[in-house]
């Protein structure tokens, strides 16, 4: 156990003991591993994932010893999901190893219950008419699944689930949740018995800037009927005053004061973000709804009512200037109140589920409280199905990427990893797979990716020569380097999924390895 | 037949190597040439075997290179395991470059890598000197930058004062932390060097000393008090080792007992090692994505076989997935990049003079100055034998050690920086002997 936490520490100190057990409780299902999904699955393997499976029906051939670090000379003619399934086991015995020997794309056609025993798929290097067929069934099985394939120096990371909440989002810059702008009763009645003017330059110097900025709030609102500063010569008029009540230069109480006035003049309630969330049709929750929603639901209400239009207080304060004594009071406070609006949110849970017919007591006090402290911080991700997305791709979106030079690139291969896909139908190889016909293929790819784009309703002269002529150039090599950047990210994007912590990307992620360009495209 | 081998295995990256293309770099000439090139004649330096270095070596290996060198000073940890995909159980407590050598050369047949056990700063310049494409695999800014300046040393201007094209060694930069990293390419005197930039580092945040001592308020001045205060009061003299668990566990103790006399929560024995050793969250897959950019550029630049990343790709994947690439601009006046530091000296000037004069100069303010002129050591402060051999030229005039040439490039390297925060550096000053009452004409002093 010990060793466990040593050798878990670094990523423990960022998903914590919740998300490794996730991680350690997920299956993951792995189609194809060359070194996409090989170095996909070494990232998640080396962070302790509880089960792997190797789906691969191919043997291992000399080409491969040139990409692959999971296979070695001693493989060759061997089943290529067996030997990496072994060397992936090598780097860590904590992980459950299995491999199927088998191609998987008879696999989608054959057995499509097999995948509903995973947490999640993770299907590398597929043309689309696999893709297409296994995102719905993983979609009505409601398995995971996350599509990644290298092509040259370009590939694509692309998540297809169809809702995925996040309770732990973890931001990097967060406004702190301090209520400067609409402090509750025990906060104002505290700021109260503490005197800002006190001629003890020590206490002075020690007052923390959240009791400064409320007592400055009051005094402005109480000249200003009761508004507090709103336009940019109010708000520097605001800052002036506090910087007459400095009695020393050096002050940091006072200057953390003027440089957070901002939290004062910003606007009351809840973000537009937050209220899209608590807006959505699924926060009207029914018997089937998900504790998350629920926990929505009962959010919903505390803010059209105890909350007066606020969220529950998340309860912790950021380091500032301070005696420890003021310091540790105000931080009470700010976790009292935090405590008694979860309690009032717990109350809303349980009378929600008791409404559905649920068990009361089926969401935990444990769950509601972190619910709580991140309800300024929730997100909901949903993807389109695959097969939607290029059938009809966001019109809006597809113009605009088609006629701005930051997308150009990225756009382009976007319509030609597609495009390959339909040449492959066509022709039995993809362009430039073999040596010899280079000149045809151009051609062919050309072809094919303007008649794409006639189906997608968009103007054909967008693609460049150039860009075409790089497909074919490609052959659809999988090169080590691209490989390990697309399958990082595969890896990264699954342990969000996974861990429900932090948030997954949307859209399709278009790799550009030509000046890493890359975009997100949202079709 | 191993020729054929080997065209078979290099099936995917031939592609890239074999074939024309128009979106390439400038110098591109694709064919065997230049995958056999690639493989006898470039060497590539990877600097630290962590994380980003482990995949680095492997990234490299399946990049067409052939000859690798690492160099690392640290040895495997239990908490490496998590990342440093070559390292296992067993390897605990061994060299991370032997060991990170050697699983590479295991697996890929063909390449080799001499690994390095040693400090970046134990190697002589010309070890750096010797490779096409140095690539950095480092968490600490201080090492990126002793190496940045060696690698600018190296960088050798014109009388019109434009880089010399075959003294420009590339250097690739990966960072990471947590969910984000950046790679990044440096091409001296024409891409801004790690210097140019150093504001992308903005330096740690310290606790001031009297919170520490009068006005606790997280857990985290708690663990610094007992590291920064009481450590010392109690042990009279005994250093701490941060490595040592029994150091550790008393760190812990002792900030738990603070915490509970303020009424401060939060006090873990895993935030202690965190706060003390100033932990950097790692991750595999992070260290996989900015290694895997860097080991991409490093192709690319070695071979054209596309265009290059200009200059600064960025990475983030806490919210969502983000990369931008940012165009960063070379700052003219560099101390470290730019034609070096102007300094004009009287012909009579002894060496010893001329080395207190960079303890006062305000751009440099070096102490513990070592010179070395065109590969010569002038003066060398360590080791010991050198520092003897050398000794006598201190009171020598300092034209006279560098042959009366009028106007060249002097190598120093020593400390520079307040007390405190000394790091070992390497500059390069552009020394012009005054003769009579002017400066030595530069077209006279170059055909001299």
């Amino acid at each position: 156990m010990a060793e466990h936490k040593t050798k878990y520490d670094r990523q423990l100190r960022i998903w914590g003991e919740q998300g490794q057990a996730a991680l350690e409780k997920a299956s993951i299902c792995l189609l194809n591993c060359g070194p996409t999904g090989s170095e996909t699955l070494k990232n998640l393997v080396l962070g302790g994932i509880g089960s792997i499976t190797i789906v691969d029906g191919s043997k291992v051939e000399e080409g491969d010893l040139g990409n692959n670090f999971m296979v070695d000379e001693s493989c060759i003619g061997q089943s290529k999901a067996k030997c990496v399934c072994s060397f992936l086991q090598e780097l860590n015995d904590a992980v459950k190893a299995k491999f199927i020997e088998e191609n998987p794309e008879e696999l989608i056609k054959t057995n499509p219950s097999f995948f509903s025993q995973f947490t999640l798929v993770v299907a590398t290097q597929l043309v689309e008419e696999s893709m297409v067929k296994l995102d719905i069934i993983c979609r009505e099985a409601n398995v995971m699944l996350i599509f990644a394939r290298s092509y040259g120096l370009t590939g694509f990371v692309r998540i297809s689930v169809k809702e995925h909440t996040v309770i732990e989002s973890k931001p990097d810059h967060f406004l702190d949740d301090l209520r400067l702008n609409n402090p509750w009763p025990e906060l104002t009645r505290f700021t109260e018995t503490i005197d800002i003017n006190v001629p003890d330059p020590v206490v002075h110097k020690h007052t923390p800037y959240v009791i400064i900025l409320i007592k400055m709030a009051d005094e402005w609102a109480k000249s200003h009927g009761g508004c507090l500063p709103a336009t940019r010569d109010e708000k520097r008029e605001f800052k002036e005053m506090i910087k007459s009540r400095m009695i020393a230069i050096d002050e940091d109480n006072y200057k953390e004061a003027i440089d957070a006035s901002f939290k004062v003049f910003a606007p009351r309630g809840i973000s537009s973000s937050l209220l899209h969330v608590i807006n959505d049709p699924s926060a009207e929750v029914t018997s089937n709804s998900s504790d998350f929603w629920i926990m929505v639901a009962a959010l919903k209400e505390f803010i059209n009512n105890e909350g007066g239009g606020e969220a529950p207080l998340e309860g912790s304060i950021p380091d500032m200037t301070s005696s420890t004594e003021l310091y540790v009071n105000l931080q009470k406070i700010y976790q009292a109140k935090a405590e008694s609006d979860m309690l009032i949110v717990e109350q809303r849970v349980r009378d929600i589920l008791k409404k559905i017919g649920r068990d009361t007591n089926s969401i935990s006090k444990t769950k509601i409280k972190s619910f709580c402290k991140n309800a300024r911080k929730l997100a909901v991700c949903r993807y389109r199905l695959l097969e939607d997305e290029f059938n009809s791709p966001v019109q809006p979106e597809l113009q605009k990427y088609l006629t701005d030079d930051d997308y150009s690139i990225a756009v382009g291969f976007y319509v030609l990893l597609r495009a390959v896909d339909r040449f492959v139908t066509n022709f039995n190889s993809f362009p430039g797979q073999f040596e010899g016909v280079m000149d045809e293929d151009i051609s062919r790819l050309k072809a094919t990716a303007v008649g794409l784009l006639n189906d997608l309703g968009c103007n054909s002269s967008t693609l460049t020569e150039d860009l075409i002529n790089e497909m074919c150039r490609y052959g659809a090599a999988e090169l080590h380097a691209v490989s390990a950047f697309v399958g990082g990210i595969a890896s990264q994007e699954i342990i969000k999924l996974i861990t429900r912590q932090f948030i997954p990307m949307s859209g399709t992620f278009i790799f550009n390895g030509i000046d890493h360009k890359s975009q997100l495209l949202m079709l | 037949m191993a020729k054929q081998i080997s065209c078979s295995r290099s099936r995917d990256l031939d592609k890239l190597l074999l074939r024309s293309g128009n979106l390439v770099g400038p110098t591109f000439d694709p064919g065997t040439d230049l995958r056999n090139d690639l493989q006898e004649y470039a060497k590539v330096l990877v600097v630290g075997a962590g994380g980003l270095g482990c995949e680095l070596l492997k990234d490299l290996a399946f990049s067409g290179f052939k000859n690798l060198e690492v160099i690392d000073m640290d040895r495997i940890d239990v908490s490496n395991l998590n990342r440093q995909f070559l390292f296992r159980f067993h390897d605990v407590g061994k060299p991370k470059a032997e060991v990170a050598a050697e699983r590479v050369m295991e697996r890929v047949n063909g390449v080799n890598i001499v690994p390095h056990f040693c400090r970046i700063e134990d190697k002589e310049l010309d070890f750096y000197n010797d490779f096409s494409i140095i690539a950095l695999g480092l968490d600490s800014v201080e090492a990126r930058s002793y190496i940045n300046s060696v690698v600018c040393s190296f960088l050798e201007y014109d009388a019109d004062d434009n880089p010399r094209e075959e003294t420009i060694k590339p250097m690739v930069d990966g960072g990471t932390e947590g969910f984000k990293g950046h790679a990044r390419v440096i091409m001296p005197g024409i891409t801004p060097c790690f210097e140019c930039t150093i504001w992308l580092f903005p330096p740690q945040v310290k606790f001031p000393l009297c919170t520490l001592a009068e006005t606790p308020r997280t857990a985290a001045h708690c663990i610094e008090y007992a590291h920064l205060i009481k450590w010392d009061e109690v042990h009279d003299g005994k250093t701490f080792d941060p490595d040592d668990p029994e150091h550790m566990q008393w760190i812990y103790s002792e900030a738990v007992k603070r915490a509970e006399l303020f009424g401060i929560p939060g006090v873990t024995y895993t935030l202690t090692q965190g706060v003390v050793k100033n932990i950097i969250p790692a991750i595999a897959s992070t260290n996989a994505i900015i290694s895997a950019a860097c080991a991409l550029e490093t192709l690319k630049i070695a071979s054209g076989c596309s265009k290059t990343l200009s200059n600064y790709l960025t990475y983030n994947g806490v919210d969502g997935l983000h990369t931008k690439v940012t165009e960063f601009e070379k700052d003219k006046d560099c101390l470290v990049c730019g034609p070096g530091i102007l300094i004009e000296l009287d012909t009579t000037i002894s060496l010893k003079k001329f080395i207190d004069q960079l303890e006062d100069h305000p751009k440099l303010l070096l102490s513990r100055v070592s010179v070395s002129y065109r590969g010569k050591n002038l003066y060398m402060q360590a080791p010991a034998v050198l520092e003897e051999m050398t000794r006598s030229n201190l009171d020598k005039p300092l034209h006279e050690l560098m042959d009366k040439c009028p106007k060249d490039i002097v190598h120093v390297t020593g400390a520079a920086g307040k007390s405190g925060s000394k790091q070992s550096c390497l500059r390069k000053l552009r020394v012009v002997f005054k003769v009579n009452d002017g400066v030595i004409d530069m077209d006279v002093a170059n055909g001299a």
